[in-house]
């Protein structure tokens, strides 16, 4: 909403200077977005100088100007004045600009075969006097300093430009803000003038509201004024619409447009000999169609509300007019509507539609439904003024009667909501000034609320109007009140910030990518989930919501392959979507890890990163969040994003279904599809949601503190098994021979090849053995290596190397 | 004897300019070996009289302590000088770089939604998290903006069905709805997030995060979000003190509302929070609104209180001087290496919010 001080003034006595009016309009919740002139297309006009002059090398009479317009680099000008010479200082317009005399714009243009970038203007081309014979010659000592300097000084008035929040239809007419200003001691609303204007005939164009079930208009005002001259508005007018950031179209127009910026009172001027008989205000069938005044042609489904003729659809009621019956500058009749519509019948039609308009932005908010004659007079008074004519008797319809809001207020919830005391004298002044009729039963106000406030319908609405017009700055600052209900993080939001920062400590960097994503890419991640499109993406390539983390990451990860990085560590923990209804999302942690170990190290050789190195990441960060090592399982069944025989699952426990994390290389074929170029790509994910809390706090576990004293000792073993054969499954036989006195199995060396026959591997183990009750001898150590090498050969079908 | 005393000086002159560890030990064999030469004096002691014996013992005794002496001392003048030359030898260019350091980070956003949850667990709040997929109902209707609204244009919604019943949550408050429809009051909790919204420029994101906070009990009011919230503003930004202001606004689901400024100034192109005369707009508030309160089966005769929704992504920007929220999502490396965080850097009340 934009208006000028000066407008302003028109409703407001006031002797608030403009800093103040500013300050008091963003406290009393009138948002002020800017306070500057409006722009004017003289601002283009700069101060120059010619550096050098030179001829034309295809005309003699043209010059070519080398011009310093302020900037770093000077700009090439062709220009034909006799009078361009070196270090002369002119007016130079740029391309775009408007020359004033002949409203001509400027683009970049080819002169005789040279590329000249604007003009140099002459005092005639500015409307600055007749001398048109050469560009303006500016006095150096004057404007030397002033190089790419506005030429002309803006004189328009300043425009303040609030931003009204949807609540404040009334505050969207110049009016409502001086009232809200008034009430707020910002000074005196002025009363309006009562109107002299004298009423000649009726209105004599037969209107009715056809009663509807969807009938989107329940007043319907108007009258008549004949013989009016259209033209162009006054200087005064023009420069209130000016203000507002919009174009003078002619005088019956712009008046209109200037009651509904003064009073927030939209009205429709119809050229009345366009109207066929009468006007019908009805609901529309689907498949009429009219222009409207933006020349488009509209379509229209049913019920929409239309102001119609016995020719059909004249215009949208409230919210655009047609071109069937638009006034011109030769129309000599006009009919006037002032007029109320639905907020909700207007939101529904325009939305339809796609229509946004100054009308339908008011109507869709809510108009003073008792304003109808109001508008009609101060337009029909103006009109008369500048264009003349004679005014009919006013004509209102109505299907329906206003009922006030009326609102019992017990003033103690203003002190129960706000958390401090206002006097009732004060607080009925306040809720006076704007507007409301106030009357006291006991302690209980009875509020009529005015008609412009179709926002206010309950009490705490009251609340907030004293509030507001108080003064925020009278509320209190408590002290934060400390009181704990319950603890602040559960296990799994202590679980993502724990397992977010164990990640990140193994070398990841952690980024945050959109949760949508380019449904080509997520189609090589999503597996069994369904495709979730977004009706309305922002682009076409983030098209979908994520079903995975990885289509984003690896995008990104190839930009940065893209921009010379070659080691990269990524991750990112957040939702990936399953199913489009609230909740099918689950917790994920992605990361990758592309490119080499030990690059350029000078003592470690250096080698692509590898499965066991995300392997490595992805176990002791679950260990270090608290899941035990000894009980994690591992298969080789992944998703078809991975490579088939470098991937592994990871279980919390043998018995769990579900994999937690899963890890490796990716799929060749993604690499390629993607023309990812890196030397190795490996990957891990973690969902949260499958890690389950373990059922011992950590104060139970750490409290059974057992070891063994008695010595303990290591016996390697070397098997020959089947290539296949799985080393995790090998090192549980051999646990499970004995879990009490086996301490550790470990592997510490994997061999084919020469000596190994063709589908074997040898496996070598360190296998610790130590009691808790004595120290074990010879005999008994013999007992066990026995034990461990007959249960491997027979459960495993493996051989003892010897 | 005086030969004796003779041989102890050869040896000892001998010993003196050894400077072979097996040779001294070969002169120590010499002289204390089986037959050594001191070894036999001893053995002659034997032979001669009681008288005699006394003395000579004595002054033997004293001439093997004392080369026996000079050998030890010896024997580790020439160990400590070859050890030392032994180290000299192995000594190594230290400077030459370590083992490759794979240095991980937290991105800002989840240091500093890290940051905001410290400092409300300080002051009783839990966390509450929902889900970013919502319906119309819990984003729209329940907080008080029906379809009709014109509110609802000040969020450009995504949508996932055309009917717009399921769509991207444009807020965090959502999670009031959720939270209060499966509980009972009182209230106090603040739900971090990823929220969406369909415009993307300079200084939008179709995707950022927020932060809403609500505390519903018996008796709060104003004066309370006041408190709540300049006691948040001070501690995030960690000053002293902090120039706020509140003015009224308008969301649907609160009345009274307000914004919340905070006062900043330029100093040598640094934004300085708490000073000056500039005003920052920094997040929206006000009391729940009844409608809300009925929506979710809460009393609003019982109970009352206050919520608030703050830019996460913006507050970061600000508290960390980074200009362009859209980088925020590029996952640049060099970005994400020099705005992110270390692992181990956990805001907290006692170890301090940040470094």
């Amino acid at each position: 909403m934009k208006f000028t001080v000066d407008w302003l003034k028109n409703h407001l006595d006031t002797k608030f200077n403009n800093n103040q009016i500013i300050d008091k309009l963003t406290n009393i919740g009138l948002e002020v977005e800017s306070f500057e002139s409006s722009t004017s297309e003289l601002d283009n006009f700069i101060v120059a100088k010619i550096i050098n002059a030179k001829t034309h090398p295809n005309a003699d009479r043209l010059k070519l100007c080398d011009v310093d317009i302020g900037s770093d680099k000077t700009i090439e000008v062709v220009c034909g004045a006799p009078n361009a010479k070196n270090g002369l200082m002119t007016v130079y317009a740029p391309p775009g600009s408007i020359i004033p005399k002949n409203q001509m714009k400027l683009s970049v243009s080819k002169i005789r075969g040279v590329t000249s970038y604007g003009m140099l203007c002459s005092e005639s081309e500015l409307l600055l006097s007749n001398e048109s014979d050469g560009i303006i010659e500016l006095k150096n000592n004057k404007y030397a300093n002033k190089i790419g300097e506005k030429y002309f000084k803006n004189t328009s008035e300043k425009v303040i430009d609030l931003s009204i929040t949807p609540n404040r239809p009334d505050c969207l007419g110049v009016r409502g803000i001086a009232r809200d200003l008034s009430a707020a001691g910002a000074g005196k609303l002025k009363i309006n003038k009562k109107s002299n204007l004298k009423y000649r005939g009726n209105q004599n164009i037969n209107v009715t509201i056809n009663k509807e079930k969807l009938q989107g208009c329940t007043i319907f005002g108007s009258c008549l004024i004949k013989g009016v001259t259209n033209k162009e508005s006054p200087k005064w007018l023009k420069d209130k619409i000016k203000s507002l950031g919009q174009k003078p179209i002619s005088a019956i127009v712009d008046i209109t447009n200037y009651v509904m910026f003064d009073l927030n009172r939209p009205l429709h001027a119809y050229d009345a000999d366009k109207i066929d008989n009468e006007i019908i205000v009805r609901s529309s069938s689907k498949g009429e169609s009219f222009e409207a005044l933006d020349n488009k042609k509209y379509i229209l489904e049913n019920d929409m509300c239309v102001i119609s003729d016995r020719s059909g659809v004249l215009g949208l009621g409230g919210i655009i007019g047609g071109t069937r019956s638009g006034t011109e500058y030769s129309t000599k009749n006009i009919l006037l509507e002032s007029a109320y519509f639905s907020p909700r019948s207007i939101r529904k039609t325009s939305k339809q539609l796609n229509i946004d308009t100054d009308a339908k932005f008011r109507f869709e908010r809510g108009i003073d439904p008792l304003s109808i004659e109001e508008g009609l007079i101060k337009a029909s008074e103006l009109i008369k003024q500048i264009c003349g004519g004679e005014i009919s008797n006013l004509d209102v319809k109505k299907i329906e009667n206003f009922k006030k809001t009326i609102i019992n207020f017990d003033p103690f919830l203003f002190e129960k909501t706000t958390g401090f005391n206002v006097e009732n004298k004060e607080l009925i002044k306040i809720l006076e000034n704007l507007g409301f009729n106030v009357s006291k039963n006991k302690k209980i106000l009875k509020l009529v609320v005015p008609s412009w406030r179709p926002d206010i319908t309950q009490s705490i609405d009251i609340v907030e109007e004293i509030v507001r017009i108080k003064g925020y700055e009278h509320i209190n600052t408590s002290e934060p009140i400390k009181t704990r209900l319950k603890s602040t993080l559960n296990y799994y939001q202590k679980l993502f910030h724990f397992l977010q920062r164990s990640v990140a400590s193994k070398g990841y960097l952690e980024t945050v990518t959109w949760s949508f994503t380019d449904s080509k890419i997520n189609q090589m991640f999503k597996e069994n989930d369904e495709e979730i499109p977004i009706v309305n993406p922002i682009s076409s390539d983030l098209n979908v919501l994520r079903n995975s983390i990885f289509p984003n990451l690896i995008f990104y990860l190839k930009k940065n392959l893209d921009r010379g990085f070659k080691d990269i560590s990524l991750f990112e923990i957040g939702p990936a979507f399953k199913g489009k209804n609230p909740g099918d999302q689950r917790t994920v942690i992605g990361a990758v890890r592309a490119g080499k170990v030990s690059r350029l190290s000078w003592n470690d050789k250096e080698r692509i990163v590898d499965t066991f190195d995300v392997k490595k990441d992805v176990i002791q960060s679950l260990c270090e969040a608290g899941i035990d090592k000894d009980d994690i399982f591992i298969d080789d069944k992944t998703p078809s994003y991975y490579h088939p025989g470098k991937s592994g699952g990871v279980y919390q426990n043998k018995k769990e279904k579900n994999a937690l994390a899963y890890f490796g290389e990716i799929h060749p074929n993604i690499i390629k599809k993607l023309d990812i170029k890196t030397e190795g790509l490996v990957i891990f994910e973690i969902c949260l949601d499958y890690i389950r809390e373990s059922k011992q706090k950590i104060k139970d576990s750490k409290s059974k503190y057992k070891f063994s004293d008695f010595q303990k000792s290591e016996r390697d073993f070397a098997f020959i098994i089947n290539k296949n054969f799985k080393s995790q499954e090998l090192v549980n036989i051999i646990k499970s021979v004995d879990n009490k006195l086996i301490k550790s199995v470990r592997v510490f060396d994997v061999f084919e090849g020469e000596n190994i026959p063709e589908g074997k591997k040898s496996i070598a183990v360190n296998v610790t053995i130590q009691s808790e009750e004595k120290t074990l001898n010879e005999n008994d150590l013999d007992n066990i290596n026995k034990l461990i090498i007959s249960s491997v050969e027979s459960k495993s079908g493996a051989k003892i190397r010897s | 004897m005086s030969d004796i005393k003779k041989v102890k000086d050869d040896y000892i002159d001998k010993i003196n300019t050894e400077n072979n560890v097996d040779k001294v030990n070969n002169i120590k064999s010499q002289l204390f070996g089986k037959n050594g030469i001191i070894s036999n004096e001893f053995k002659k002691l034997g032979s001669i009289s009681v008288e005699e014996r006394k003395k000579l013992a004595s002054d033997l005794n004293n001439i093997k302590d004392e080369l026996q002496n000079k050998i030890s001392i010896k024997i580790q003048e020439i160990e400590t000088k070859e050890i030392n030359l032994k180290l000299e030898k192995e000594k190594i260019d230290v400077t030459l770089p370590e083992r490759n350091i794979e240095i991980g980070k937290i991105h800002p956003v989840s240091q500093v939604i890290d940051e905001i949850s410290s400092i409300f667990s300080e002051i009783g709040f839990s966390v509450e998290e929902g889900p970013d997929v919502e319906n119309e109902y819990n984003n729209f209707t329940a907080l008080n903006t029906p379809d009709n609204h014109p509110a609802r244009d000040m969020h450009d919604t995504f949508y996932l069905d055309n009917n717009k019943e399921l769509l991207l949550r444009t807020h965090t408050s959502p999670v009031q709805v959720r939270t209060m429809l499966k509980g009972k009051p009182p209230f106090k909790i603040i739900a971090p997030g990823r929220t969406y919204r369909s415009d993307s420029d300079q200084t939008h994101a179709p995707m950022f995060h927020q932060v809403e906070g609500l505390h519903i009990d018996k008796n709060i009011n104003m004066g309370h979000l006041k408190g709540c919230l300049n006691y948040f503003i001070k501690e995030f930004f960690e000053v002293d003190k902090i120039k706020m202001r509140f003015r009224p606004s308008h969301f649907p689901f609160t009345e009274p509302s307000a914004e919340v400024d905070i006062g900043y100034e330029i100093k040598n192109g640094k934004i300085v929070i708490g000073e000056g005369d500039k005003w920052l707009e920094i997040l929206g508030c006000g009391m729940v609104h009844p409608n809300v309160l009925k929506n979710v089966k809460v009393n609003p005769n019982k109970y009352q209180g206050y919520a608030f929704g703050i830019g996460i992504d913006r507050l970061g920007m600000l508290k960390y001087g980074i200009n362009d929220l859209r980088a925020f999502f590029e996952t640049d490396y060099r970005w994400l290496s020099h705005f992110g965080f270390d692992p181990l850097d956990v805001p907290s009340n006692y170890r301090g919010l940040s470094r």
